[in-house]
């Protein structure tokens, strides 16, 4: 066991509103530092919806409202002392669908640290050795970093956007359905590579594979009609769920 | 079933027809157009006329140096597409990524009701209102000038550059604006960094699209530009465009004279400009797949 650390991120009676259709009610958790969390549950239960909150991209939806708060080491994520680009500085993401810009592989990567201002030069060209490094893309790409980003496989292209998200060092990656796109044997490597990175990061996974969550995740929360079902350490919650809506959703009675 | 066949072939029929004869008619023009300017070069040398400085179709002896006319258009061009573009792609901009609700569908609705406007009644426009303007405002003889030319067109340009430009932005994936703004992106650096680069090859297109409404217009500069077949050294200057003269002076000239043979070969110069702009666009619209 590791020591105890404070929770990297709390949720506290989050409520979300799509108009007049409440996407989650009430949620409440706390996401431990260098863990993966995941976050399961059937399609259209909030799972992404929640995720987004996280770094705020649901404000980009005209008719959100939201109640609640969420804290990012001790401090609201939506207090104007911790600007919008500082908190999607620090808490970086990952989507479903890999979304490389129709740049090359090393602009990709280079993008986020122009736009803060992390690097110039040579140092740019460290970052993208490193990033690509962790993600398993630098032997494959290392020739042919200048090539549009589009031709790669699916796989790498998702490797490169986790790449990319993770070159301006965030604390905190979340993903959503990154595998969702990608066959077994992509999976399997997008989970191994997720296992490594969890001694720098702080990970949230969105999935609506149980067996990926019970593979990658230390701890788990399962979401239903936007409720917060049950969160707590992945081996009990798969083992033992308390709630029987959490054992007939995992033991593949619905969802 | 028999008939039903028979239908089929008839109507591929009638379609390769039109097809065909479409290019036939555009052959058939270019060859006729090719035919009757060539015709001037055996009284004027090609070179003579593409950069001979006197227009002087109907003195004794006539000049026919259409360089002055040439620089009218491209100054005219060139001014309204300064213009036009910056403008153009910001306006794009602004309906597709900031507008909102019933703002973006008024701005929309504008914008193609500002295409539908007649190209002779923006130059009347440009004549009654925009001229007087220019003269005031920088104490020139007359308001019919370059400038008043290209502010005229830039506004037919416009509405072309905006629509299309918009398109592409439309067309430009979620996901990128998405992975923009979760990497700390503000919104004006996902439009420039991510946006435009991604529309690119749409937005090029817009604007040669633009341009070529510009370098095609007749009407609106021949109302607003003054008219003077001289060179122009400033925009405050009367200019001529190659439309305009052909225009202006076909209803004069003599079948078969060398004016008439001339005013043709404009219409060959025309032709290579817009071809070359066309292909310029081409280039830059199939960029992408190669
Ligand atoms: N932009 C939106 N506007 C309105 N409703 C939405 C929007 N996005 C998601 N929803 C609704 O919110 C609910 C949760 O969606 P989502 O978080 O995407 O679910 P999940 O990721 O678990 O499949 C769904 O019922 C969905 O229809
Ligand atoms: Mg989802």
């Amino acid at each position: 066991m590791k020591p105890t650390e404070a929770p990297k991120l709390i949720v506290q009676d989050l409520d979300l509103y799509y108009g007049d259709f409440q996407a989650l009610k009430r949620i409440q958790m706390s996401i431990v530092s260098r863990q993966i969390t995941a976050l399961i549950g059937p399609s259209g239960c909030g799972k992404s919806t929640l995720l987004r909150c996280f770094n705020r991209m649901n404000d980009l939806i005209e008719s959100v409202q939201m109640r609640g708060r969420i804290l990012l080491d001790g401090q609201d994520i939506a207090d104007p002392s911790l600007p919008l680009v500082t908190l999607r500085k620090r808490v970086g993401m990952v989507f479903q669908r890999p979304n490389p810009f129709p740049l090359s592989a090393f602009e990709n990567i280079a993008f986020g640290l122009h736009l803060h201002a992390l690097a110039a030069g040579r140092r740019i060209h460290a970052i993208v050795e490193q990033s690509l490094q962790a993600v398993g893309l630098w032997d494959r790409l290392k020739d042919r970093l200048h090539q549009p980003a589009l031709r790669l496989s699916l796989e790498e292209q998702q490797r490169l956007c986790i790449a990319r998200a993770m070159a301006i060092k965030p604390e905190v990656i979340l993903l959503d359905e990154p595998c969702s796109t990608l066959d077994p044997i992509a999976t399997g490597k997008i989970e191994e590579l997720l296992y490594a990175l969890k001694e720098h990061y702080t990970i949230v996974i969105v999935t609506h594979n149980m067996q990926q969550a019970a593979r990658v995740s230390d701890t788990a929360g399962f979401l239903l009609l936007g409720e917060l079902v049950e969160f707590g350490p992945t081996n009990r919650l798969f083992t033992n769920p308390r709630d029987p809506k959490t054992e007939a959703y995992i033991t593949g009675r619905f969802g | 079933m028999r008939w039903r066949r028979a239908r089929e072939r008839l109507i591929e029929t009638l379609i390769r027809l039109s097809g065909f004869s479409a290019i036939a008619i555009v052959m058939l023009i270019f060859v006729f157009l090719l035919k009757e300017g060539v015709a001037l070069f055996r009284t004027v040398p090609l070179g003579e006329f593409l950069t001979g400085q006197r227009w002087y179709p109907i003195s004794e002896p006539p000049g026919f140096g259409v360089f002055p006319l040439i620089c009218g258009s491209l100054l005219v061009t060139i001014g309204a597409a300064m213009l036009s573009v910056p403008l153009g792609i910001a306006s794009a901009l602004f309906i597709s990524e900031i507008a909102r609700g019933w703002m973006k569908e008024l701005l929309k609705a504008g914008i193609e009701l500002f295409a539908a406007i007649p190209s002779v009644v923006l130059g009347f426009i440009g004549m009654t209102l925009l001229a007087p303007l220019i003269r005031q405002a920088f104490h020139v003889p007359t308001g019919l000038t370059a400038l008043t030319g290209s502010i005229t067109l830039a506004f037919m340009a416009m509405p072309t550059i905006v629509s299309i430009t918009e398109d592409a932005l439309t067309a430009v994936p979620r996901g990128y604006r998405e992975a923009a703004m979760a990497l700390g992106a503000t919104r004006w650096q996902m439009m420039v960094r991510v946006l435009l680069p991604a529309a690119g090859s749409g937005i090029v297109a817009a604007v040669m699209l633009g341009i070529g409404r510009v370098i095609g217009e007749t009407m609106a500069v021949m109302m607003v530009t003054g008219n003077a077949a001289v060179i122009p050294h400033t925009m405050l200057q009367p200019v001529r465009t190659l439309t305009a003269t052909i225009a202006a002076e076909m209803g004069e000239t003599v079948r078969g004279s060398d004016h008439y043979f001339a005013l043709f070969a404009i219409g060959i110069v025309l032709f290579v400009i817009t071809f070359v702009v066309n292909l310029i666009a081409d280039r830059f619209l199939h960029r992408e797949q190669r």
